[in-house]
């Protein structure tokens, strides 16, 4: 073995622009970071945000919102790092790249359930919705992929995005049908509905890290055997892949993202989506690597279009679900039709 | 040369969902040899290999390794000495050729570990064997069927059984590619003595390359053995109902079978 095949194969291991891809995220990240700090119904300069990061004596008005601002970016980033890997989860149980939890249906389940929460148990805190949303995904995803695998050859990724996006659908009109009649829930759940990070604070961020771990542990531990899954359910197995235990984990890893994200801000849609798409494009499908970088990439996502929602609303602001719904849409349109091509 | 494991599959009956596709077929894989499974469409060539390596639950009886039911040893373990290279895999979007034979190292590698020396070495071989390592890191897109195939084969071949199982690796080949690809699968039969087991469609190039063919007719094993010994043309007529008369292969002395057809006969009044 000589010095040369060496030092090609270091470039097996992790994909060739791992590393620039990595650096250039966190310096984005970075980017997100002061954005999300300074940006808002009053903008603040740099000194502000130094002062109110890094020297509590200080009492300026500009201080305290740069303060008021670290729960938020944080809850915001703890958001989009969980729908990223949600997103890269549940694209690969179901083998299919446009499988992002709100095409699957999955929060939508958690949005009914809270709804019937709000409706008919009194349910107000985000404690409550977390176990409401929780429970409304656990079940959706065991309908849809109860549905999806019915007849010949099992669940296939077309018959689990079909009964997805039918379930999600059915499930929509049952939330109007029970908000709508109710002025009171309608005004609470209003606002959490359209998805927001603004209601985040340090409760809900400590109410978010156990789930977080949980599901991004599930999501690394998972990530080889997925790798593995990626090439046909027959060649899983052949590599000894229990093709079954392995989609049940990593379907609950991701469902557990995604419900609890829904339960504290909302059903954000699309950041699943686009969090792996952009990683993948650049890196390559090997798991190991879209995992991680695809919790930085959706944290960034999040972040520029929460954001983006406090400039373009200004005064006020505009829910980052709409504004991810208004990136994310057209993207989707875009690698439906690659994928189609390929698949034609 | 490969330690030898027994591999036997004893009175399997097997199928999907309601449908039975083997009958109580019992078949001894001979170690270190080329098997070859042949039959007509639906004879349930595919449903053996796929009972025997796991893929199918068989509905009664039993596949054994060693004397052990495969379904007893855990499925890591198993695939670290029985290999599949199933008909139809899936290239995930955007791979290498070095990351798709990477993957065959799954089942020796530990969790959260990065890759070892061993996992290394294994791949560069796999790749070498394949003649594929020029094309390390080029996308799987940009291959031809045939190469495609062999990056595949590499891949079994990373995972470093001593059985290896193909379900018809030369479909949708051109024929170079075809013999191609079975004189790299004897090369390492040969060289390393791994036992190789397949579903080949051809029934000349299986007698060539076969050391032994199991032929099954209607999920009954009806004939195995050498092919020198077994390919008979009132074989071929038996399983797939073929009017033909058996001559030797003049390059390899093996049989070759010959369609006589209604037409074309030059001997039609002899025979």
């Amino acid at each position: 073995m000589n010095d040369l095949s060496v030092t090609e194969q270091k470039q097996w291991h992790a994909p060739k622009n791992f590393i620039k891809l990595l650096i250039l995220s966190l310096v984005l990240f970075g980017i997100c970071v002061v954005a999300s700090l300074a940006f808002g119904s009053r903008i603040v300069g740099w000194n502000e945000i130094m002062n109110g990061l890094f020297h509590p004596d200080v009492e300026t008005h500009g201080a305290n919102v740069v303060r008021q601002r670290i729960a938020r970016t944080i809850f915001g980033f703890m958001c989009g790092a969980a729908l990223g890997v949600s997103g890269a989860l549940l694209q690969s149980v179901t083998r299919n790249p446009i499988a992002d939890p709100s095409i699957l249906g999955v929060n939508t389940g958690a949005a009914l359930f809270v709804v019937c929460g709000i409706s008919f148990f009194n349910i107000g805190s985000a404690s409550q919705y977390i176990w409401f949303a929780l429970a409304g995904a656990i079940i959706t995803a065991i309908f849809v992929y109860g549905i999806g695998s019915m007849g010949r050859g099992g669940a296939t990724p077309l018959k689990l995005v079909l009964a997805g996006a039918a379930t999600s659908a059915a499930l929509s009109s049952l939330v109007m049908a029970i908000m709508i009649p109710r002025s009171s829930v309608m005004d609470q759940f209003r606002f959490w509905q359209v998805g927001s990070v603004g209601a985040g604070n340090w409760d809900s961020i400590s109410l978010f890290i156990p789930f977080l771990v949980v599901g991004m542990l599930i999501a690394i531990f998972t990530a080889p055997a997925l790798n593995a899954l990626a090439l046909g359910d027959e060649a899983a197995k052949g590599l000894g892949v229990s093709t079954g235990t392995l989609r049940l984990i990593a379907a609950f890893g991701g469902v557990l993202l995604c419900a609890v994200t829904t339960a504290l801000a909302g059903p954000i849609g699309f950041i699943g989506l686009l969090a792996t798409h952009v990683i993948r494009l650049i890196i390559g499908p090997d798991l190991r690597f879209v995992i991680p970088l695809s919790a930085i990439s959706g944290a960034i996502i999040l972040s520029m279009s929460d954001v983006t929602g406090r400039i373009l609303g200004s005064p006020g602001e505009l829910e980052v679900g709409v504004v991810t719904a208004f990136i994310g849409a057209p993207i989707l349109i875009l690698i439906t039709m690659k994928a189609k091509m390929r698949a034609l | 040369m490969k330690s030898t494991h027994a591999f036997k599959a004893d009175h399997i009956t097997a199928g999907y969902d309601q449908t039975t596709i083997l009958h109580d077929v019992n078949v001894s894989i001979p170690s270190n040899k080329i098997s070859i499974i042949i039959g007509a469409n639906g004879c349930g060539k595919s449903t053996l290999l796929k009972t025997m390596a796991r893929l199918i639950k068989p509905v009664s009886g039993q596949v054994t390794i060693g004397g052990k039911p495969i379904h007893k040893i855990p499925s890591k373990q198993l695939a670290r000495v029985l290999g599949l290279l199933p008909q139809t895999p899936i290239v995930p979007e955007g791979i290498t050729v070095a990351d798709l034979v990477g993957r065959g190292r799954f089942p020796h590698q530990k969790f959260l570990k990065g890759w070892s020396k061993e996992d290394y070495e294994a791949v560069s071989e796999a790749m070498e064997i394949m003649n594929i390592t020029e094309f390390a890191d080029r996308h799987i897109d940009e291959l031809s069927g045939g190469q495609r195939q062999r990056v595949w084969i590499a891949m079994a071949l990373a995972q470093q059984t001593d059985i290896l199982f193909l379900d018809e690796p030369t479909t949708y080949l051109d024929i170079t590619y075809q013999v191609e690809i079975l004189d790299l699968l004897t090369d390492l039969n040969r060289k390393y003595g791994t036992t190789i087991v397949m579903v080949l469609h051809d029934i000349n190039l299986s007698a060539r390359y076969a050391d032994h063919i199991f032929a099954l007719h209607e999920g009954q094993l009806v004939a195995e053995g050498q092919p020198s010994k077994i390919v008979t043309s009132s074989l071929i007529e038996s399983i797939f109902g073929l009017h033909c008369t058996v001559i030797n292969d003049p390059i390899s002395g093996s049989p070759y079978v010959i369609p006589i057809g209604r037409h074309h006969s030059k001997l039609r009044k002899h025979s």
